[in-house]
């Protein structure tokens, strides 16, 4: 007898403690930026599509949830034709993000991501490029790469030096 | 040759003396990091990577770090490969290499294959230290085959050994100095090497790569790959058709040490994929009207019943053709030939079967060789390629009498003062291969025939003269003396000189006689008689119905005759993959699955019977399983395996056949092999629950290949299964030299294929060519960028195959009123060709593309004039 009472009183004085239950959905919770939820694709400094069809994050995805297909574009650039992520299977290990040699692929703390048909999980590149930069601010690939772009010519990305001068031979 | 014991890594290993420590090392599959060495290339020092620690001998303690591409093996040597010393040298280099690299692995299509990104990884280099400007190069277009992005380039000098000193190619070079060599051609243009798709496979980085593949890119992780046979000529190289989605997206070699090796040609690399969309036939159709599959069958039975011939394709397997024969019977199936062509290539079958019929690989030992009448690189490119190989021997041989071993590259080509081996070319036109011939001799078509046996004549003992008994004694002088021809002039007669040759030359002959297409041989194998015996047959009213399995009977035999035949038959029933001229003439078209979609069994120039495998699934039924439909007598074939073995026992000779590839039930301890890699992404990407694609669906009745990747990998499988080289860390087709046992040598387990000759019995002599009338005699025109009715319609090889041509004499231009550029028509038709005029066509003869302007063996004169 006395220890139930014992055990009631414990319990009771919880009612005087801090709560930490919160009111989802009417109250939002506060997630970090690093916080891994729905995954976007995002773009570079110029509103142009960070994305490059590399297919790393694909091979990285551990459940081979993501299906890209490369295209090129008029002025050069590779880009995904298709891109498809399934979130029904998708279980938001980040691996993607961490592969992308583009910072293309970002997860975000919107998690919410549940939807009322299958079908309707799996996402198409309409649905997930954004129109800005993502948490990974400033980066643009094609800056870096060695491959040129209508704009960029060769010897015209960072830390390039002119095109050689094939005629040249001194030493 | 003796063996001799060296120490690597602590464990003793024995070898072949007179190699580099790098190739033998890596047959004994240790692994060396490299560039510039390459199996068939051999050893210049270029890049300075394959730095290991070489003790002399045991008294040696302290040894020396050296080249192991540059250094002999030696008796009792000790080989340290993970020596600090070297590992540290080795990440040098690569960071040095690495300095200019640009940042392109993402947007390169060699990621993920590349050699160069391999040997990085395994040096552990992965910050760029220094941060001076990136030396850069502005690329060029090198046509629509190959890309070229030059600030990729290592400098290893592989791409410049292959095209120039293996391939005789003379429009690619090294330019410049120093940091800034360039790899490219003169100015823009495409590489005019047949070979130069190589480049792709050859360079250990992303310079050259695939162009239809690069429009249509999959990494080479995310693509199946299936063993199959390239399907544009004879020589039946081995290839790895690789496929995502469904869409063959590239072809890349798959080593046989007896067939192709490690290179191809260009036709076999950029046909019969990348089709534009409309090529392929839709649906069934019967008397021009869309149908159901069953509909289809229906009528084509129907059709059967009233009496039918088949014809069967050199473009088809043994198994389809062997369908169509049990369908009507061995007296009612023929070939999709004219009679001169079945014939002929019957009686080479018959003289392959008699002497003997060596590989590629043997050509590339011999010491002398006449090719008569062959327009080699036209007919057979990766046999020209080969004989260019025969070519260097006289010069290797004298560099060894300097003491300067074949491997040592640069120098022994320096100790072989340019020396050729006694190669005779007697051929209609200037030749690809001339530059490498010692006699280079002209002749019209008809007297071709006629200085072969003025050889054999002078090898007899006989009176002929200078140059062919200079050329005959040649031959009689070598130890393995090689003769080569084929049906690429269509002159069966060429065939009897050969055969007279090496009747005279005797036992140590290498004959080599390359028939135009895939399965010739397998078809000639059948004993089927020509087109002109189904007409007859047709014409007699013996049967009504003609059924015609993968051929386009205009791409081989006079329109004549096929008008003729298509007149005679009341119906015309048509099995095929791509719409053609004779599916266009069916009145029942059945579509099929191509080359590269159902599983079958070819047979090459030397009479090896190979396998290739169903690239993907979901594709249109093998022709076989079609026609095995159309009568309850063969409802009893489920697999390949059932067709070869019923093959087997009508036909004894081709019995081996079915031991072309392990059967359908064959099983390793990890059950099937997997043609995808373990990285394949994208699995679960488009299924909803309950909606995942089940085995059973992509199930391959017709091998023990599976497409997924479950099962073994790599070199796990019997040669003539493997889905890829599946060396650890190794990504590339550098990777192939580790599985085999020797530079140049054979699959360690054997290289796939088995010979189908022994007992075939062949006509004793070719069939005479009918007499012609005074006129324009035609002769076929060969271009190696120009595939067969399929592969002529490549996007990628189509854009580099030259317009074809009609080819006059001066002198009969002249007479007939035509210009060079004229629009040409042939026997009053519009001939999409335009008229080029050569002093090096005989007069009174005609040159015709083959397939492209006349079918290639047409035995009577046709009038040329112009359009307009
Ligand atoms: S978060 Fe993980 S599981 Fe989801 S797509 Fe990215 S890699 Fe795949
Ligand atoms: S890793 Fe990045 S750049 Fe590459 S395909 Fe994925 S999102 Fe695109
Ligand atoms: S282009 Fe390729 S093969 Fe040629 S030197 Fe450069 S890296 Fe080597
Ligand atoms: S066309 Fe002939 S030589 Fe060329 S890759 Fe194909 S089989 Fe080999
Ligand atoms: S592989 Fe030996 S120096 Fe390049």
């Amino acid at each position: 007898m006395k220890g139930i009472l014992d055990s009631i009183g414990r319990v009771g004085l919880k009612l005087f403690t801090k709560k930490y239950t919160q009111q989802y959905p009417e109250e939002k919770p506060d997630l970090p930026a690093r916080y891994r939820a729905r995954i976007v694709l995002t773009r570079d400094p110029d509103g142009q599509e960070r994305c490059v069809a590399c297919n790393l994050c694909a091979v990285a995805c551990p459940v081979d949830c993501i299906d890209v297909q490369k295209g090129e574009t008029e002025d050069g650039r590779w880009y995904p034709e298709t891109f498809r992520i399934n979130f029904a299977r998708c279980i938001f290990c980040g691996y993607c993000e961490e592969a992308c040699p583009t910072q293309a692929i970002q997860l975000t703390p919107d998690f919410e991501t549940a939807d009322y048909t299958r079908a309707g999980l799996i996402h198409d590149k309409a649905d997930l490029l954004i129109a800005g930069q993502g948490k990974q601010e400033g980066y643009r690939y094609w800056s870096v790469a060695g491959k040129a772009i209508d704009g960029k010519d060769k010897g015209e990305a960072e830390n390039e030096a002119a095109p050689v001068n094939l005629k040249d031979l001194t030493p | 040759m003796s063996r001799i014991r060296i120490i690597v890594n602590g464990e003793t290993r024995e070898v072949e003396e007179g190699q580099d420590i790098l190739s033998a090392c890596t047959h004994q599959g240790v692994e060396i990091p490299h560039f510039c060495w390459h199996d068939a290339l051999g050893s210049v020092g270029a890049c300075r990577l394959c730095a290991v620690r070489v003790h002399s001998g045991p008294e040696d303690a302290e040894g020396k770090i050296e080249m192991a591409c540059m250094t002999p093996v030696a008796d009792g040597q000790r080989i340290e490969v993970a020596d600090a010393e070297a590992e540290e040298m080795r990440a040098h280099v690569i960071e040095w290499l690495m300095r200019s690299h640009p940042h392109d692995c993402a947007v390169c299509e060699e990621g993920g294959a590349c050699h160069l990104q391999d040997m990085t990884v395994a040096t552990g280099h992965r910050t760029r230290r220094y941060d001076g400007p990136k030396r850069t190069h502005r690329n060029q277009d090198l046509g629509p085959l190959l890309t070229h992005e030059m600030n990729r380039c290592i400098a290893c000098y592989r791409c410049v050994r292959f095209y120039r000193h293996y391939a005789g190619g003379r429009d690619l070079d090294v330019m410049g100095a120093h940091d800034r060599v360039y790899f490219g051609r003169y100015e823009d243009g495409p590489l005019e090497s047949p070979f130069a798709g190589n480049l792709a496979e050859v360079c250990p980085t992303g310079v050259f790569n695939d162009k239809g593949w690069s429009k249509d890119y999959a990494r080479k992780w995310d693509m199946t790959a299936t063993p199959s046979i390239c399907s544009q000529c004879s020589v039946g190289c081995n290839i790895f058709a690789a496929e995502r989605g469904g869409r063959l997206r590239r072809l890349q070699n798959r080593y046989n040490g007896e067939v192709n090796g490690h290179f191809l040609c260009d036709k076999g690399r950029f046909g019969a994929l990348h089709l534009p969309d409309g090529a392929r036939l839709s649906g069934p159709r019967v008397r021009g009207l869309d149908v159901s599959a069953q509909e289809a069958i229906t009528a084509a039975r129907t059709a059967l019943e009233r009496g039918a011939v088949a014809i069967g394709s050199p473009r088809a397997t043994l198994e389809t053709n062997f369908a169509l024969r049990q369908l009507v019977g061995p007296d009612r199936f023929f070939a999709g030939l004219p009679d001169l062509e079945a014939q002929t290539v019957a009686r080479m079958a018959g003289l392959l079967a008699r002497h003997g019929a060596p590989s590629l690989a043997e050509l590339e030992r011999c010491d002398a060789a006449l090719v008569l009448g062959e327009d080699l690189t036209g007919t057979a490119p990766r046999a020209a390629l080969s004989l260019r190989q025969t070519a260097r021997n006289a010069s290797d041989a004298l560099a060894a009498e300097k003491g300067v071993p074949k491997w040592l590259n640069n120098a022994a080509q320096v100790a072989g003062e340019g020396r050729k081996s006694p190669i005779a070319l007697v051929t209609m036109l200037p030749d690809a291969l001339d530059d490498v011939a010692a006699w280079s001799m002209r002749r019209a078509p008809e007297d071709i025939a006629a200085f072969g046996q003025a050889v054999a004549a002078a090898i007899r003992g006989e009176r002929a003269d200078a140059e062919a008994t200079a050329i005959a004694s040649a031959l009689q002088a070598a130890e393995r003396p090689a003769v080569l021809s084929g049906f690429g002039l269509a002159r069966p007669e060429v065939v009897d000189a050969v055969a007279a040759i090496a009747e005279a030359l005797g036992e140590k002959t290498r004959l080599y006689l390359f028939p135009p297409e895939v399965n010739s041989m397998g078809l000639a194998l059948m004993q089927a008689q020509g087109l002109e015996r189904a007409f007859e047959a047709l014409e007699a009213g013996k049967a009504e119905t003609a059924l015609i399995a993968e051929a386009d009977l205009f791409e081989r035999a006079d329109s004549l005759l096929v008008d003729r035949l298509f007149e005679a038959a009341k119906e015309v029933v048509v099995l095929d993959s791509y719409a053609t001229r004779t599916t266009a003439r069916a009145s029942i078209t059945i579509p099929c699955a191509d080359w590269a979609e159902a599983a079958g069994t070819v047979v090459n120039h030397e009479g090896r019977a190979q396998r290739r495998f169903a690239a993907y699934p979901g594709a249109p039924a093998a022709a076989w399983r079609t026609l095995a439909s159309l009568s309850d007598t063969l409802s009893g074939w489920a697999t390949v395996d059932d067709v070869l073995a019923e093959l087997g026992q009508a036909l004894p000779h081709l019995a081996p056949a079915r031991d072309a590839a392990p059967s359908v039930t064959f099983r390793t301890p990890l059950g099937k092999i997997a043609r995808a890699n373990w990285r394949f992404s994208g699995r679960t990407a488009h299924d909803q629950a309950g909606g995942i694609v089940r085995d059973a669906e992509r199930a391959d009745p017709d091998s023990a290949l599976a497409f997924s990747m479950e099962g073994t990998h790599g070199a796990g499988a019997p040669p003539a299964l493997r889905t890829g080289y599946d060396v650890p860390g190794l990504h590339s087709a550098s990777a192939a030299p580790y599985l085999t046992d020797a530079n140049g040598g054979h699959l360690q387990e054997g290289d796939p294929g088995i010979s189908v000759l022994a007992g075939f019995q062949g006509p004793d002599a070719a069939p005479a060519l009918p007499a012609m009338e005074r006129g324009m005699r035609p002769v076929p025109l060969h271009d190696p960028f120009a595939g067969d009715e399929i592969g002529r319609r490549a996007d990628y090889l189509a854009k580099r195959c030259p317009p074809a041509q009609v080819m006059l004499h001066p002198a009969d231009a002249k007479r007939l009123h035509l210009k060079a550029g004229d629009l040409a028509t042939v026997d009053g038709l519009h001939a999409e060709a335009e008229i080029v005029i050569s002093d090096a066509m005989p007069e009174h003869h005609v040159g015709l593309s083959a397939g492209r302007v006349a079918p290639r063996s047409l035995s009577r004169i046709v009038k040329i004039g112009r359009q307009g």
